[in-house]
């Protein structure tokens, strides 16, 4: 999806001037009705406008570019996602938004082509230190997949799983506790109690995303990203996922990527525009979508393109 | 397009399809025929094939026996302590079955039809006796009434007399003898046990499949221990960890290549490292075994990759998302999914690899043996070659025992591909 970003050469310093290679569409410039097409704006951009630093930053990243082969999917991302608050990414499709919420765990790490620079700190640790084990990172930065995707399991051993491999509960009782509380959490656990043994595919597309939530927690993780995870789902199943969200926010710090502009206006705290692998615009999520700083985001959130 | 009720008139475009569609439908019905009559020539050629070797084979599984009275005497026998096994061991059995003989048909006279007698009765039967005394040695000087295996010839004659007689080595008198046999009922066919438990024979009679189903069964675990880890193992490699790169590819091309490698190529590579460098002995199943891995480790490496592949993605993204190690995504989750795939790709592997008899003549186990292996060590044949051995038999008995060594084979490769599906039956029910 992020690999068709862009075409022509992109300039990644922030003193590059714009190359003005690339032909605007027609709907392009009508949407914009100016001289400039979006993509020519986004691509100008240097500096993200608002306020993407934050003062108790969990996750801080600074200067993040990423290249698929030789495309560039992220350029020069500055954000900070302060501690138990909710960020919602949105842009329009390929945008780079899942690419940028795939480096925080590191997940990017499984395609071959994918090269991540820059900084991206959790709690003032590099995590792409050459030295950094991915394995407790990713426990302590968990994430929620676009596709409910629960292991071919038994319900209980999907929630156990985390807790069993990183050896967090010893005793069968404590892995109970574990398994109960974390689909309580979910919001789980009165739809499922009698039936933990049958298997966690047979459940409905919003039950197992919250399945995967539930799994998800059970580590205790610090951060969890989400990546559209109610984009496979009805509207019902989406308004638990939500509702869920803004529980879990109190005691995790969240990053989510949605298509859904009501959603990121319902659930986050606040919101990060992306256009063309460009952050171009972070603010609280209520100035976002009633007084943006910048065209593009207003555009979008317009629905003049998108 | 049309109008359900046909009140409007078609329009031009809507009768252009209309048109086409009889065409359409007709080369449809006739791909279909196509595809139905292939299915039904497979059909056809197993069932020429089942009735062809059934036809020939059922009588494989009997064994003809006469009927004779025995006089145990100790003089004969010179046998004096039946309890001693030397004495047994060296017992002139022979002589009481050919006193036997010589009693119940009085009207052989003369050097030649007295031998013609005598060659009525397999060599075997004197083992029988030899066993029979052993096992109780109060027979000794009494007479006994006992069932005792006939030579080949006898019995292939016995048995197409109900169709077209075969008696091209049988003499006039011989024939004679028979019907008297037969008249009398002395002679009878019951179940052949001895075919599946002794081994290789020179003499139809007492030939058996055992030693050749044990060298097959041996060198089968050799190929399967050796093959499955390794073709799991290097799947998952390549696979999960091998960097995209020349060198994978080249080992890809490889994988593919091998699998088309004729198998008599493994056979003469065996022969030149296994035999001829690190000096193994011939025709023991370990080489065989070893072989028989060569050839189907590609088999099973490229059906192992393709399960694996068949992986989602998203499971192994999940694990990983939970913080699962590399290792751990693979075996709790990669490998278990992947299983059925694999199983079934191994036994295809094995399955070809208990049916291939060229490897395995290279290395020697073509050989005659007749005792029945019982090690991998041990020198052993296994079914296919012995039936190739059996049919390239002048004896006319052995044709039979060809076709019924055939239905053992087909029975073992029916077993195999039922463990497969029932295998992966089973590991799919796992959801």
């Amino acid at each position: 999806m992020q690999d068709t970003v862009i075409e022509s050469k992109a300039p990644t310093a922030k003193t590059v001037q714009v190359e003005r290679t690339k032909k605007t569409t027609k709907t392009e410039s009508n949407a914009m009705n100016a001289k400039r097409s979006p993509t020519e704006i986004a691509e100008s951009i240097t500096e993200t406008v608002g306020k993407p630093l934050a003062q108790n930053a969990k996750l801080a990243m600074r200067n993040v570019n990423v290249h698929y082969d030789q495309k560039q999917a992220v350029f020069d991302v500055n954000l900070d996602i302060a501690e138990n608050q909710v960020v919602a990414l949105i842009g329009p499709s390929g945008c780079g938004k899942s690419t940028f919420l795939r480096c925080l765990n590191r997940m990017n790490d499984t395609i071959d082509i994918c090269r991540v620079e820059g900084s991206i700190q959790l709690d003032g640790m590099d995590i792409y230190d050459s030295k950094l084990d991915v394995v407790p990172l990713r426990a302590r930065v968990g994430m929620v997949f676009q596709k409910p995707n629960p292991f071919p399991k038994s319900i209980y051993d999907n929630v156990a799983y985390g807790p069993r491999i990183h050896g967090l509960v010893n005793r069968r009782a404590d892995l109970d506790d574990v398994v109960e509380s974390s689909l309580r959490k979910a919001g789980l656990w009165e739809e499922v109690k009698d039936r933990l043994e049958s298997p966690g595919t047979g459940l409905s597309g919003g039950q197992q995303q919250r399945l995967c939530i539930a799994r998800t927690i059970a580590v205790s993780p610090e951060v969890i990203l989400m990546d559209e995870p109610c984009s496979a789902l009805d509207p019902i199943a989406t308004a638990k996922i939500e509702e869920l969200i803004a529980e879990l926010s109190q005691n995790f710090t969240i990053a989510i990527v949605t298509h859904s502009m009501q959603q990121a206006a319902r659930v986050s705290n606040r919101t990060a525009y992306f256009h063309l692998g460009r952050l171009v615009e972070v603010n609280e999520t209520e100035k976002v979508f009633t007084n943006p700083d910048h065209e593009l985001t207003e555009a979008y959130i317009t629905g003049r393109f998108g | 397009m049309t109008s359900p009720n046909n009140s409007k008139p078609l329009s031009q475009q809507a009768a252009l399809v209309q048109k086409s569609l009889a065409k359409r439908y007709a080369s449809e019905r006739r791909f279909k025929a196509y595809g139905l009559a292939s299915v039904l020539f497979g059909l056809c050629a197993l069932l020429v094939l089942f009735v062809e070797i059934f036809g020939g084979g059922l009588s494989g599984f009997k064994t003809t026996q006469v009927a004779l009275t025995l006089e145990l005497d100790s003089d004969v026998l010179e046998v004096y302590d039946a309890t001693n096994p030397d004495e047994i061991l060296a017992g002139n059995y022979t002589g009481v079955i050919r006193n036997a003989l010589k009693e119940r048909f009085p009207d052989a006279t003369g050097r030649k039809e007295k031998r013609a007698l005598y060659s009525m009765i397999s060599v075997g039967a004197t083992y029988d006796l030899r066993d029979q005394l052993a096992a109780d040695p109060d027979l000794l000087d009494t007479s006994i009434d006992v069932w005792i295996l006939a030579d080949d010839d006898i019995d292939t004659y016995y048995k197409s007399l109900s169709s077209v007689p075969y008696a091209e080595r049988m003499s006039d008198k011989q024939q004679q003898w028979v019907q008297d046999l037969i008249d009398k009922q002395e002679i009878r066919t019951i179940f052949n046990t001895r075919f599946f438990t002794s081994g290789d024979s020179s003499e139809p009679e007492m030939a058996g499949i055992r030693g050749a189903i044990m060298g097959s069964l041996l060198t089968m675990m050799v190929t399967l221990l050796l093959s499955f880890p390794v073709g799991v193992a290097a799947a998952i490699y390549l696979e999960e960890y091998a960097p995209k790169n020349r060198l994978t590819d080249f080992v890809e091309v490889n994988i593919n290549n091998l699998a088309a490698v004729p198998s008599i190529i493994f056979g003469l590579l065996g022969l030149a490292i296994f035999i001829n460098l690190f000096e193994m002995p011939r025709s023991i199943p370990l080489v065989g075994g070893i072989v028989l891995t060569l050839m189907t480790l590609p088999t099973i490496i490229i059906s192992s990759r393709a399960a694996v592949k068949a992986v989602p993605p998203s499971i192994r993204e999940a694990a990983l998302g939970i913080g699962a190690s590399k290792m751990q995504m693979i075996l709790h989750h990669v490998l278990p999914l992947a299983m059925p795939g694999m199983l079934t790709g191994a036994i295809i592997g094995m399955a070809q690899a208990l049916g291939e008899t060229a490897p395995l003549l290279m290395i020697g186990m073509v050989a005659f043996i007749m005792d029945v292996p019982g090690a991998i060590t041990d020198p052993a044949t296994v079914m296919p070659v012995q039936i190739f051995l059996w049919s390239d038999s002048p004896e006319r008995a052995f044709v039979e025992k060809t076709s019924a060594a055939i239905m053992v084979l087909l029975m073992f490769l029916m077993f195999m591909n039922a463990m497969a599906v029932l295998l992966r039956k089973r590991l799919e029910r796992r959801w």
